[in-house]
């Protein structure tokens, strides 16, 4: 495996019961880009990141990260090989204080630090994400915008290699919309790598190298942005709307 | 923050300070020393059981367990073999360290309602055990013979040198609560209180931290039921793992406000002062039980956050202190 290629996915299937919600997805990330994963709702986006973080580990394939087999890894192993990641459901430690969430970020992760060097990261982070004024308010106080900062900003106070973000901008207005996508450019400036998953068309597409498409659990194409908006699979799994291609690109999906 | 200069701390430790040092200054100090030492019994257990529950978000009815186990483990050293107390102590320590990792393993992977399911039926399963253990007298337990206290200067010097070492363990558990609580370690524990799943995701290796609280909040229940049954001169499974005890323990945590430290401290030296009271009443002698139960029923609809977390909401300056 190349040295540049920080997550290679390998055949990765899941079944729930009866359904099967992925089958056999393949696909290298490489270091220092931004890869988006899109597919309409139910395709199998977040059971990817589960798969991947080892909450559901996949009943076939292989996930490779920074060259390690990390299948079937508890998700507490994954993260401290250098592995963070936000819920599409945010999930704030609600009796915490905003600072402390991102302290446990900082702690516990690959870098492991003692709390007053965590303290340090995390109020560096909570001026990078927005959300430095509420500091010593409970997580549970804030308003959903506020939390969906919070996940992103308790991901990267670990300092990952890789960072996998689940619709961190869904329910977010325009002006959110685009302050977050300047920070997730930030973020990649920075050298984190990214696997994003994203509703917002027209966002997902202006920052992504690379994009996946995935529908009923299956990977149906993969490419540029441009190539995705154009090919005809993508537009026929979304609605089959063929004005769909431009509509991404104007920002009007 | 250092320790010694956060000023809650100070005041929890002095509070217990000024509990364990009033025999000292009582007009009946025998009966004042009783009366105490029920009363820092309660705060050292409240305090290790929040622990568990506070601080990790694990509701355990089998606290007590560890009181028994360790009490009869030491008590057996202290009749048969003549052992010091300090050395019945450790050894009661060791066997609630020991039976807490041993049983962290096999049930702290179940949640919730379950765990504090698991922990009622291995209270009843330990107090089966030893009343058909032989070694440690079946159904009737142990009795300390008198001669054992002379090696103390007799009985009533013993009672104050067991009165002392539990002031100092309470201190201690306070501090071990504190430390806790403000650590490293302890962030991990309220981020698995909040949410275990997000806390594993975030690197919280939570059945290590699990197991390790459970082995520390044991250890103190350990050492107290030494100290107990040694004051009281016999042991028997019906003391030693007295479910009801369990739960007055629960009520006097969530009474102070659990998550805290000085909450437990509070709870415990509430509802005891509570309890002394209605004891004298024959009525409620009867129906203690329904009371703890109507006060937590209480508790839980009107200040779940308790009493110490009442006053944090309700007064933010005080937080400094009441921590
Ligand atoms: N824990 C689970 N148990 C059963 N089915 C699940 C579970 N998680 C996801 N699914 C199912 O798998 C499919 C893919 O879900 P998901 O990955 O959440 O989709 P997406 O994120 O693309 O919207 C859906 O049909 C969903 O209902
Ligand atoms: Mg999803």
């Amino acid at each position: 495996m190349s040295a540049d290629i920080i997550l290679r996915v390998e055949n990765v299937s899941k079944r729930f019961g009866g359904l099967q919600a992925l089958s056999d997805v393949t696909f290298d990330l490489p270091r220092g880009q931004i890869l988006g994963l899109i597919g309409p709702n139910g395709a199998g986006k977040t059971t990817l990141f589960n798969a991947i973080n080892g909450i559901y580990p996949p009943e076939e394939g292989r996930v490779l990260f920074n060259g390690q087999d990390i299948t079937g890894w508890k998700p507490y192993r994954v993260a401290k090989a250098g592995l963070a990641r936000t819920h599409q459901i945010v999930q704030p430690l609600n009796d915490l204080t905003v600072l402390e969430n991102v302290m446990a970020g900082a702690c516990f992760g690959h870098e492991n630090h003692p709390l007053g060097r965590a303290r340090e990261i995390a109020d560096e982070v909570l001026e990078f994400v927005g959300l430095a004024e509420r500091r010593d308010l409970l997580a549970g106080s804030l308003n959903v915008a506020q939390k969906k900062r919070l996940e992103l900003a308790r991901a990267l106070a670990s300092h990952p290699y890789l960072l996998l973000l689940d619709e961190v901008l869904a329910g977010l207005n325009p002006a959110e919309i685009a302050e977050m996508v300047q920070v997730v450019l930030k973020i990649r400036d920075q050298g984190v790598t990214i696997l994003i998953i994203e509703h917002v068309m027209h966002a997902l597409m202006n920052v992504s190298d690379r994009v996946i498409v995935l529908d009923y659990g299956k990977q149906i194409a993969e490419g540029t942005p441009e190539e995705i908006a154009n090919n005809p699979r993508v537009i026929e799994a979304y609605l089959g709307d063929p004005k769909l291609a431009e509509k991404m690109l104007r920002g009007e999906v | 923050m250092k320790p010694w200069r956060d000023p809650g701390l100070w005041l929890s430790l002095l509070v217990t300070a000024a509990i364990g040092l009033w025999p000292a200054v009582a007009a009946n100090k025998p009966y004042a020393r009783e009366m105490m030492f029920t009363v820092l019994m309660s705060v050292g257990l409240a305090s290790s059981l929040n622990i568990m529950q506070g601080y990790t978000g694990y509701v355990n009815f089998g606290h007590i367990i560890f009181f028994g186990l360790g009490g009869y483990v030491g008590f057996y050293l202290l009749s048969v073999y003549h052992a010091p107390l300090y050395v019945a102590a450790l050894a009661g320590a060791l066997t609630a360290a020991l039976v807490a990792f041993l049983l962290g393993k096999a049930i702290l992977r179940l949640r919730g309602a379950y765990f504090a399911l698991a922990t009622i039926g291995i209270n009843e399963a330990a107090r089966s055990f030893v009343k058909n253990f032989d070694p440690f007298g079946g159904p009737t337990g142990m009795t300390l013979k008198f001669h054992v206290y002379q090696a103390y200067g007799g009985a009533n010097q013993a009672l104050w040198i067991t009165y002392i070492a539990l002031v100092v363990l309470t201190l201690l558990i306070i501090l071990v609560s504190y430390l806790v609580k403000t650590s490293k370690f302890g962030l991990g524990l309220m981020a698995i209180r909040e949410n275990e799943d997000a806390a594993e995701v975030m690197g919280i290796v939570a059945p290590d931290a699990k197991t390790w609280a459970y082995v520390l909040s044991a250890v103190f229940p350990g050492i107290i039921g030494v100290l107990f049954f040694f004051k009281n001169g016999n042991i028997e499974p019906g003391d030693a793992f007295r479910l009801q005890q369990s739960i007055e323990v629960i009520v006097m945590v969530m009474l102070g406000g659990q998550g805290l430290v000085f909450g437990p401290l509070v709870g415990a030296a509430v509802y005891q002062r509570l309890r002394g009271y209605l004891l004298v009443s024959p009525l409620f002698k009867n129906i203690q039980l329904a009371v703890a139960g109507l006060l937590l029923l209480i508790i839980i609809l009107f200040v779940p956050a308790g009493l110490i977390g009442w006053l944090r909401g309700r007064f933010p300056r005080l937080r400094r202190w009441l921590v």
